[in-house]
């Protein structure tokens, strides 16, 4: 009988080795699935791995890697924050909504003006603040009504998406756009787009991620609030007897995670989206939360996961297209990542030992 | 002599870095109640969870009766006639005694058959006990009960029971040594371990006592002093506290008309409780579990905000300060529960030493942890007060109890506070630890420290406090001086502090 038995301290070499066994685990388990639907196995993994890091066509997707991992980034470290303190904000793709919203509603205000230094900046908080806005209902209700974020967070992003299609179709729509439904092109408003170098895929968020990741890092590492997030998540009586108020870190956590989602927003509309249409959101607020996951939380962890997911995202279109291979085995090749990190996982907090003799 | 009813012959058990058990042999007869006697790591739990088929050992043999006994799970020695009551009860608060009985029977008979027999037992074995009620609403003493039933149910040859006395008063304990002496006298033996040697004096009739693993020396514990026995389990000579009385300082804090709700569910309210703490003083706080202690800590440390005008320090209102602010100010606190509410159980030493070192060890600089000052101080506390961990950087969880407990009260302590609160300071400690953590308390309180000590240790009580008051369904009794305190005078104030104050005025002029 195969028994699970507790460890007395967590596996040093699992926490690290779990996710990389869990690719591992993904890859044959992908390979299973493509020879099943009638797919050159092999194929499908090299086109969704190594055709766009090293294939031919590779100096177009490397860029296609900083856009998608970038907005993944930023939204999973501010969800790391919350969900090390037990705190579950599972609504960032609303707050990446309306943080986009926001901020382009600032930069269309102000457009035509042509002045880089305060046009993007101002853009830039009004993302951040409409994300920590949208996060703070959630928040204040959970701190004042104990109510259930998970749930509030959630049900906001459907309102957020409705708002979206109200302003797409309304106050922000294009006027010069011969009513076809979007709003102006910012990342064509010089002084409002968030492109540094289209060609090399760089812009401010992706930047703004790299910060983020340093900072979270830091916090972890050095802050007395890292601390106290990480042991309001473990130990919640010991949190409350170290001194740390529950309440504040509801507020700090759900603030900070819904501002970055609000910058990732507002710099994807005013970038690589262009944009503010009825769908310029493509669900990066809940890849995220397995992006956090697959990361273990930890700002390092998260930055490679966010570049695997780009990877899977992007390799996953190439097999498409090129293999044909149906987009609902992507997403399953894809949630098997998380299923399996998961599974494995166990192996850091527990070994497993061959019992015999025992009849059960 | 007659043959044993069990042997057990070189029992060798080694986990990886450590022997838990290493060659140890006794016997124990039918109808005798054998003492197990060692400090915390002394290898007393592996050897009873080999006996109850929980552990298998590397080496050795037992014998049950004069047959080979290899129990392969907990099952297989029920079968054969061990039963065991833990320390801690694995009860459903939700169930009635009867329905928590059956859950841990192999083939419950039908349920009014089973209340009829929980009856007998309890009315033979003098255990009273309704099957029928719900075990939510019993006490620490009636839950035991429940246990000791289930086990009585089975007809055990061996009864195991792990620490049993200490969350009973001490009338509760009269009634379970009555218990086990009519079980001892129709012929069961009973193996019964236990810290408090007193109590092992009175009860047992032989005793083992395991040190490292191994077995030191037995005794028949009547003929032998509880300093003896203290002596042979920790090997050297017993450190017994000392203090010398000062003059009582002045006054640090007063807590006047103290009430507040407790934020637990089954908790209980504190009301209307008046107390001086003055520098030098140790008051000892008794009563049975459950009766405020948790929530009067609480109210001390800042986890429990109360209202303006009930808690003073040095004139200061407090009642509305966090935790922090309170130990700046030089209010320290070590709750009951180390797991989870002392030490953060998956964290570091060294974390666990930020945890409530940070303010008064200046371990942060504008928020920004101190690392390296912080694993000194933890390094502190472990060699101070003889932490056996390999080092700072191990979980809390990888520490025994008795260990942990000697890290929480020595971080607290080494913080140099004016006031300390501690609840169950030596709580499952061993005897040489527990001294050297009471030695330390009246160090602090020679210092000029105001130390409050919430127990149901009556002893440890009596022994280190100068004041002495008990907390009984949230009210406090008021404080009398422990030295001249009588048996019957404790008892009275554990239970009902009313009626003591009533009996303290009539007598007073």
């Amino acid at each position: 009988m195969i028994i699970l038995e507790k460890r007395p301290q967590a596996s040093q070499f699992w926490s690290y080795g779990a996710p990389i066994v869990a690719v591992f685990v993904t890859m044959i388990f992908g390979a299973v699935l493509f020879a099943a639907l009638g797919k050159p196995p092999i194929e499908a993994l090299s086109k969704i791995f190594w055709e766009p890091l090293f294939g031919e066509f590779n100096f177009f997707y490397l860029p296609q890697l900083l856009i998608k991992g970038a907005p993944l980034v930023a939204i999973a470290l501010g969800l790391s924050l919350g969900f090390k303190a037990g705190i579950w904000n599972i609504g960032a793709e609303g707050q990446y909504i309306i943080g986009a919203l926001c901020g382009a509603a600032v930069g269309l205000a102000l457009y035509p003006m042509e002045a880089r230094w305060l046009v993007l900046p101002a853009m830039l908080i009004a993302g951040a603040f409409g994300g920590f806005a949208w996060a703070m209902i959630p928040g204040i209700l959970r701190v004042k009504f104990n109510t259930n974020e998970i749930l509030v967070s959630l049900m906001l992003v459907y309102v957020a998406e409705q708002l979206l299609a109200a302003m797409a179709l309304g106050a922000m729509k294009n006027p010069e756009g011969m009513g076809f439904p979007g709003s102006r092109n910012l990342s064509q408003y010089s002084s409002a787009s968030s492109w540094i170098d289209q060609g090399h895929g760089m812009h401010w968020g992706v930047v703004i991620a790299l910060i983020a990741v340093i900072f979270a890092y830091i916090l972890f590492t050095r802050h007395i609030l890292g601390f106290q997030i990480k042991l309001a998540g473990q130990a919640p009586r010991a949190a409350a007897f170290s001194g740390v108020s529950p309440a504040r870190l509801v507020l700090f956590c759900l603030g900070t995670s819904g501002a970055l989602a609000g910058i990732a927003g507002l710099t994807e509309v005013s970038g690589p989206a262009g944009v503010v249409s009825i769908d310029f959101n493509v669900g990066y607020g809940f890849t995220a939360i397995i992006v956090a996951f697959l990361g273990r939380l930890h700002p390092v962890g998260i930055l490679m996961a966010g570049a695997l997911m780009a990877l899977t995202y992007i390799g996953g279109d190439v097999a498409q297209s090129s293999l044909g291979l149906p987009k609902a085995a992507i997403q399953v090749f894809q949630g098997t990542l998380l299923f399996s990190l998961l599974g494995i996982d166990v192996l850091t907090n527990y070994r497993v030992r061959m019992k015999r003799g025992a009849v059960a | 002599m007659t043959e044993p009813l069990m042997k057990l012959e070189g029992l060798t058990k080694a986990y990886p870095g450590v022997v838990a058990n290493s060659d140890v042999s006794f016997n124990i007869q039918a109808g005798e109640v054998h003492a197990l006697l060692g400090e915390n790591g002394a290898g007393k739990s592996t050897l009873v969870k080999t006996i109850y088929g929980l552990v298998k050992p590397d080496t050795g043999t037992m014998t049950l009766d004069g047959k080979p006994f290899t129990p392969a799970e907990p099952r297989a020695a029920r079968a054969a006639g061990i039963a065991m009551v833990f320390q801690h009860f694995s009860l459903f608060e939700a169930l009635d005694v009867a329905e928590n009985v059956a859950l841990g029977m192999e083939n419950p008979p039908p349920m009014n058959d089973l209340a009829q027999r929980i009856k007998d037992v309890s009315e033979t074995y003098g255990l009273p006990l309704d099957p029928s009620r719900i075990v939510g609403d019993l006490s620490a003493g009636e839950r035991q009960r429940v246990e000791i039933i289930r086990c009585l149910l089975q007809d055990p040859k061996v009864l195991i029971m792990d620490e049993p006395t200490s969350v009973l008063t001490p009338q509760e304990v009269e009634i379970l040594f009555e218990t086990l002496r009519k079980l001892k006298s129709e012929g069961t033996a009973i193996l019964y371990i236990s810290h408090k040697l007193e109590e092992i004096r009175s009860l047992c009739d032989h005793a083992t006592v395991l040190r490292l693993g191994k077995n030191v020396g037995e005794c028949v514990p009547s003929e032998t002093s509880a300093r003896e026995m203290a002596e042979l389990m920790v090997g050297g000579t017993l450190h017994v506290p000392e203090r010398e009385v000062g003059e009582r300082g002045e006054t640090l804090m007063t807590i006047r008309g103290l009430s507040a709700p407790s934020p637990a569910e089954f908790g209980t309210s504190l009301k209307d409780i008046t107390l001086d703490i003055r520098a030098g003083d140790v008051i000892g706080i008794g009563g049975v579990a459950g009766n405020g202690q948790d929530e009067f800590l609480g109210v001390l440390s800042g986890e429990i905000r109360v209202g303006a005008g009930q808690v003073a320090f040095m004139g200061q209102d407090i009642g509305q300060l966090p935790p922090d602010a309170r130990r700046t100010l030089g209010i320290c606190a070590a709750p009951e529960e180390r797991m989870g509410h002392a030490a953060a159980p998956d964290m570091s030493l060294t974390e666990n030493a930020a945890l409530t070192g940070r303010k008064r060890k200046a371990l942060t600089n504008n928020g920004f942890i101190d690392w390296g000052k912080t694993r000194n101080f933890a390094e502190d506390i472990i060699e101070r007060f003889d932490v056996r961990t390999p080092g700072p950087g191990n979980a809390a969880r990888s520490l025994s109890g008795g260990n942990l407990q000697k890290f929480v009260i020595g971080r607290e302590i080494l913080q140099d506070p004016k006031i300390l609160i501690v609840n169950q300071p030596t709580w499952g400690v061993d005897a040489s630890a527990a001294a050297a953590i009471r030695q330390a308390l009246l160090d602090l309180a020679a210092k000029g420290a105001g130390v409050i000590v919430i127990s149901q240790d009556l002893d440890e009580l009596m022994e280190i406090s100068d004041q002495f008051a008990a907390l009984n369904e949230g009210r406090l009794s008021e404080p009398r001086p422990a030295q001249g305190l009588t048996v019957e005078e404790i008892g009275l104030m554990l239970g009902g502090a009313h009626d003591m104050e009533v009996a303290h005025l009539e007598a007073a002029p």
